[in-house]
């Protein structure tokens, strides 16, 4: 004991005093180092820290919003969007036996070689098995609970009345943006902002916390259309038959609020099923009404006599020299199919004379015909907002020659969209006022722009009202129990610049046409069964939409039921 | 023992421990009433999904398409012929144009 307490007392003795005080001097360093670094990282540089704290509980996560419905004016929902899941897989983590892969490929509807040859593809690390599967199925596929193989939320979009508004309501891509039609135009009110949210989630995923919003999301708006659904299903049945029935290439109805100028229907023929859309022809896709052009022929003709009346060139009772059917202006010849010698202003438009109209064109400068057909929307924007609407040419009056101020007064050299048409008609189912286009519903009546006086209003529609008369060249327009005025049209189509015999058929009117309430065109694009006037093809698809459609608005009755008239020889043909 | 100072200490204390204990109680209550809100919500997003997807089905069963349909041919519905219907007059006159 002893020996041992003087042996080390000998070893301490022997060392040399300033070692214990180096000693010292660097356990206090090296703590005043720990002290230095302990504030630095506690008090000065703390982010990094707190950043790595934060990240094993606080989590940052998307808050969806989804995109807004489209419904019609009486809150018919024509666009929805639902959520729906979509299935992909991590081909290098995914693990399952051939019994399982059957399960799974049963589930998706797929053949089991495919659904291996996707999840076995080690080349990649992402790829779709299945995308937009309805939530029964996507519950089977989540409780199969296979690693590798997940599922993601996504929306798909559905439009209920499917094909009757596909061209009108356009379509959304995958990831729900608007890609054609109305869908488009809306983008921005319809589509939703996702938003982002901070959360603090505890060891088993659970959110205990909302530590703040980021970003709020915001839910894209619902947008209410002028549309009918009723009138658009109207619409739509009755220009199928006739598209149909005539073999035509296709056809287009536009239906406005005579009164607000509000589009009620917009109906396309052929068209596409917009909730299944595998292949789609461009011709579907079309939007004819709206951006297709066409010459539109004689239902320009009242916008001609209209601008003589107002100028006083002419009275409705004036009599004109038709010439037996065939006028020569320079080296060209106008022809009517039905030569009479002399006709009231009133019945040029009632037997839709080429020959009177021109002859009522020439009686004014070019520069107020002009005005007064932009004035009447030609060539001008309908205010629709449809993407790819196509304006028409209403070429300026310093380059008119005789012969084209003549053709354009029944619609030759001129093009329109169908739905400019029915917007120029506002002028006379209205006071004389061009109302504005809506697609979405008003809660006002607009005012429009005046064009012509009541007067000459009031007498237009006493011509167009004969038009649809036995003698006219449309009585097959009538519709029972109520009076309607409308014009027929029928043009050949211009191709590289020359016309060909192939035709456009065409109808505008309104109705009641003792308070008008409804306007109506229609255009059938190459008729092929050898009818192709306006009065024979286009006119019946007037009628029958104006029928149902004031029968299902309760309209009251101007007429007697029995006001329908056969008419009693041929029904007045037009050529152009 | 107890003298004046010690006995202010201890009341001290002991309120700060039933302080410290309520916050650890409150924010655990704080949390469950946090997790029932989220599942509450979560339910009135389904909710939501559901309305729309019930919007959806039941515009889908009432298209004018097939309500016409089964309206002529289940029903055996069709307009009345004009002939058989029969105006009925008010006493002052309120047909037709106003």
């Amino acid at each position: 004991m002893n020996y041992t307490v003087s042996a080390h007392r000998d070893t301490v003795a022997g060392l040399p005093g300033w070692r214990a005080t180096m000693l010292f001097a660097l356990l206090l360093s090296g703590l005043a180092g720990l002290l230095v670094r302990g504030v630095y990282l506690q008090g000065i540089r703390n982010d990094f820290l707190q950043e790595k704290g934060n990240a094993r509980y606080s989590r940052i996560i998307e808050v969806g919003a989804h995109r807004g419905m489209i419904t019609d004016r009486n809150g018919e929902p024509l666009a929805v969007s639902t959520p729906v899941e979509s299935v992909w897989a991590s081909p290098p983590d995914a693990e399952a036996d051939s019994q399982q892969v059957r399960q799974l490929a049963q589930i998706l509807g797929m053949a089991p070689e495919e659904l291996k040859n996707k999840l076995f593809d080690t080349s990649r690390d992402f790829v779709y098995l299945k995308r937009h599967l309805p939530p029964d199925q996507s519950g089977k596929v989540a409780s199969l609970n296979l690693p590798g193989v997940s599922l993601q939320r996504e929306y798909r979009r559905y439009y209920p009345a499917g094909e009757e508004t596909a061209q009108l309501l356009g379509f959304t891509g995958q990831d729900d943006n608007g890609q054609e039609g109305l869908e488009l135009s809306l983008q921005e009110k319809l589509a939703g902002k996702s938003g982002s949210q901070r959360v603090i989630k505890d060891r088993r995923g659970h959110i205990v916390e909302d530590a703040g919003n980021l970003h709020a999301p915001k839910p894209g708006s619902n947008i209410v259309l002028s549309l009918d659904s009723k009138v658009q299903h109207l619409a739509y049945r009755e220009l199928e038959g006739a598209v149909r029935e005539h073999r035509a290439k296709a056809g287009a109805v536009v239906v406005l609020d005579a009164r607000s100028g509000e589009v009620l229907a917009l109906a396309n023929y052929p068209a596409y099923n917009p909730n299944n859309r595998g292949k789609i022809s461009s011709q579907a896709m079309r939007n004819r009404a709206i951006a297709d052009l066409f010459e539109p022929g004689s239902t320009m003709k009242p916008f001609t006599v209209a601008t003589a009346i107002e100028q006083g060139k002419v009275r409705p009772e004036t009599l004109i020299n038709t010439e037996r059917g065939v006028y020569t202006i320079g080296n060209k010849k106008i022809h009517d199919s039905h030569p009479d010698s002399v006709l009231t202003v009133a019945q040029v438009i009632q037997k839709s004379s080429n020959v009177g109209a021109a002859k009522i064109a020439l009686s004014m400068e070019a520069d107020v015909l002009w005005q007064s057909l932009s004035n009447s929307g030609f060539g001008m924007q309908t205010g629709s907002g449809f993407p790819g609407e196509a304006v028409g040419k209403l070429r300026a009056p310093k380059t008119w020659r005789p012969i084209e101020q003549a053709t354009m007064s029944y619609g030759h050299g001129i093009s329109v969209n169908l739905l400019q048409l029915a917007r120029a008609y506002t002028i006379f189912a209205g006071d004389g006022e061009l109302k504005s286009i809506s697609m979405l519903k008003l809660d006002t009546v607009p005012s429009g722009k005046k064009v012509f006086s009541r007067e000459t209003v009031g007498a237009l529609r006493g011509m167009l009202e004969l038009a649809v008369q036995p003698g006219g060249t449309a009585p097959l327009a009538q519709v029972a129990g109520y009076r309607v005025a409308g014009k027929t049209g029928t043009a050949h189509k211009l191709e590289n610049g020359h016309y060909v015999n192939r035709y456009v058929a065409s109808f505008v009117g309104f109705a009641p046409a003792s308070n008008p309430r409804l306007i109506v065109a229609v255009m059938i694009d190459e008729p092929g069964n050898g009818q192709y006037y306006g009065g024979l093809v286009a006119a019946p698809v007037f009628s029958k939409v104006v029928g149902e459609v004031l029968r299902a608005f309760n309209v009251p009755n101007d007429a007697p039921l029995d006001n329908v008239l056969a008419p009693q020889e041929d029904i007045v043909k037009e050529e152009v | 023992m107890f003298r004046n100072g010690n006995v202010l200490n201890f009341l001290l204390l002991a309120a700060v421990v039933v302080c410290a204990l309520s916050v650890v109680t409150s924010q655990h209550k704080a949390r469950k009433l946090f997790v029932k809100l989220q599942s509450e919500k979560e339910h009135a997003r389904q909710m939501d999904v559901e309305w729309g997807q019930l919007q959806l089905e039941q515009s889908t069963w009432a298209t004018p398409a097939r309500v016409e349909k089964i309206a002529t041919q289940q029903l055996q519905m069709r307009l009345p012929k004009n002939e058989q219907i029969q105006f009925v007059k008010l006493e002052s006159d309120t047909r037709a144009n106003k």
